[in-house]
């Protein structure tokens, strides 16, 4: 598998006097085709690098190398085409005046021709299935259907990464899982890669690695079943456990469970199973 | 702040709300510029047909209008009590001290009480039939030719669109810091003046710093996505004369051929 996304001793710093970085060395890579999760405490520098791929910060020092490509003043621009970000707070992203100019946005942005555009943000906009909403305001929409959006204004754009910067964390239960449905229908249909910044470990459950981070650097990349399997670590990196972890854990004095990450469809049969006997 | 009319949008598919914004904004210029060409009855008898097709052509009913009218009151009766007592007349139907009323000052006063009314109806029209994106939009068509001479035109569509779109989300930040200070026992409108202006900062500082932090996350939002400025840029939304836009463009013309007519054979 190629990668598509190469991160190398990522440091960077938000004013010159500050002591500690706010990455201190991050690198990674990200195959093609693969959902990672990055996950950590507030102010573990999540943001900072999602940003720092896209070419929105400045004085960056070490490299960014995007489908073979290393980012630089010269084709940030051009690479940025490559990558669709979602961000946190669905009102400030929310550029057009109604959906689809928004999801209009990005294109009139790379002189796409109208008839075109036309066509493609009515696919996008039935892919997040927000079709019917096509003339509304933002005013009137709420926060999952402005995320779904968002999102469609990305698909919109043929991107190779999306990058989800805590895209779900103002959003309720139902909301959530509908990004993370039409997120996982998108990724299927173009083989897209999904880099996704989030605070919500089931949604961490998900993807397929995990990369933790802590005080600006990487300090675990695993598999969810891996990194949840073992669990007294979680806690003391100050992150939660998943919730059928946390419910194997209460329960493994009485059932007799496995010492490895369960799932809720694992759990659920090896529950029953045991109950039967 | 839900009482707010200006620029409130009805929706609709009249005749007037299919016309393009563009052909709808001058004729509006064209009309505030054609009233002042009306010297007499018949002139005003025009304009005031003229209006009120276009009242009964925008399909909405006419209480809309006279809401648009209300907060207009105030000006409209001091200036046309101030016409009435004021203009020098010969014929004098009523006279104390030095306030005469003549008929000339009566019908000079009526004049100018129709005057009034007349933009602020045809205004109407215009806003309540055309959505304030649409109106933006028209605007910034309207004022390409000023590119030649170095005006941001793009840059000033964008700003308008932007905050045309922040309005209600901007709303909704006041009612909320409001309801934020309320609950933490702050007291609007109560006291005197000064008081009353004091108690505005609590709203108003963190209206500014969240509206910072809007803009911040607006900007890189619009980074991430491409934006570059005005140039190779394509448009999605595109503004259509029709055949009607045309007509209503004549009409106009007409009017004020009509008037200016009228006025020289008097």
């Amino acid at each position: 598998m190629n990668k598509i996304l190469e991160v190398e001793n990522l440091t960077f710093k938000y004013e010159e006097e500050q002591e500690m970085p706010t990455l201190d060395g991050v690198s990674f890579a990200v195959h093609a085709g693969e959902w990672v999760s990055i996950i950590g405490q507030n102010g573990s520098g999540k943001s900072t690098t999602a940003r720092a791929i896209d070419g929105l910060l400045e004085n960056v020092s070490g490299s960014i190398k995007i489908d073979g490509e290393i980012l630089s003043s010269e084709n940030v621009w051009a690479l940025r085409q490559k990558i669709g970000m979602v961000f946190q707070n669905p009102d400030n992203q929310f550029v057009g005046a109604t959906v689809e100019d928004d999801v209009a946005f990005g294109m009139e942005n790379q002189g796409i021709p109208r008839e075109e555009m036309i066509l493609r943000v009515d696919q996008a906009l039935k892919q997040v299935n927000m079709l019917e909403f096509k003339g509304k305001e933002p005013a009137r929409l709420s926060g999952g259907q402005k995320q779904r959006v968002a999102i469609a204004g990305i698909i919109a754009l043929r991107p190779e990464i999306i990058i989800l910067d805590e895209a779900t964390s103002m959003l309720d239960p139902t909301g959530r899982a509908e990004i993370m449905r039409v997120i996982r229908e998108i990724k299927a249909e173009y083989n897209l890669t999904v880099l996704s910044i989030t605070h919500d470990l089931d949604e961490a459950t998900l993807s397929d690695r995990v990369l933790v981070m802590r005080a600006g650097k990487i300090i675990k990349s695993a598999k969810p079943e891996e990194l949840f399997g073992s669990g007294e670590d979680m806690v003391n990196i100050g992150l939660d456990m998943p919730f059928t972890s946390s419910l194997a854990e209460d329960l493994r004095a009485n059932f007799n469970l496995p010492e490895k990450y369960l799932n809720e469809e694992e759990l659920a049969d090896i529950l029953a199973e045991r109950l039967r006997k | 702040m839900q009482n707010m009319l200006m620029g409130r949008y009805i929706p609709g598919n009249s005749l007037i709300h299919r016309l393009d914004p563009r052909s709808k904004l001058l004729v509006m210029f064209i009309f505030v510029i054609v009233i002042f060409f009306a010297h007499d009855w018949l002139g005003y008898l025009l304009l005031i047909l003229y209006t009120f097709a276009g009242v009964l052509l925008s399909g909405i009913s006419i209480s809309y209008f006279l809401k648009g009218l209300r907060p207009m009151i105030g000006l409209i009766l001091f200036t046309v009590i101030f016409q009435m007592l004021f203009t020098p007349g010969e014929h004098i139907v009523f006279q104390f001290w030095i306030l005469k009323i003549s008929t000339e000052s009566l019908i000079n006063a009526l004049y100018i009480f129709f005057r009034f009314v007349l933009i602020i109806f045809m205004s109407t029209v215009l806003t309540l039939t055309t959505p304030p994106l649409t109106l933006a939009d028209g605007i910034e068509t309207g004022l390409a030719p000023l590119k030649k001479i170095k005006v941001p035109v793009h840059e000033l569509g964008l700003m308008l669109s932007i905050s045309l779109r922040f309005i209600p989300t901007l709303m909704d930040d006041t009612t909320m810091i409001m309801n934020a200070q309320k609950a933490r026992g702050m007291d609007f409108g109560e006291g005197n003046l000064l008081q009353k202006v004091r108690s505005i900062i609590p709203i108003l500082i963190p209206l500014f710093v969240s509206s910072f932090r809007r803009a911040e996350d607006l900007a890189v939002a619009m980074e991430s996505r491409g934006y570059q400025g005005g140039d190779g840029r394509s448009k999605y939304r595109q503004l259509k004369w029709s055949k009607n836009d045309f007509v209503l463009l004549l009409s106009i013309f007409i009017l004020a051929a009509l008037l200016l007519m009228w006025n020289a054979f008097k």
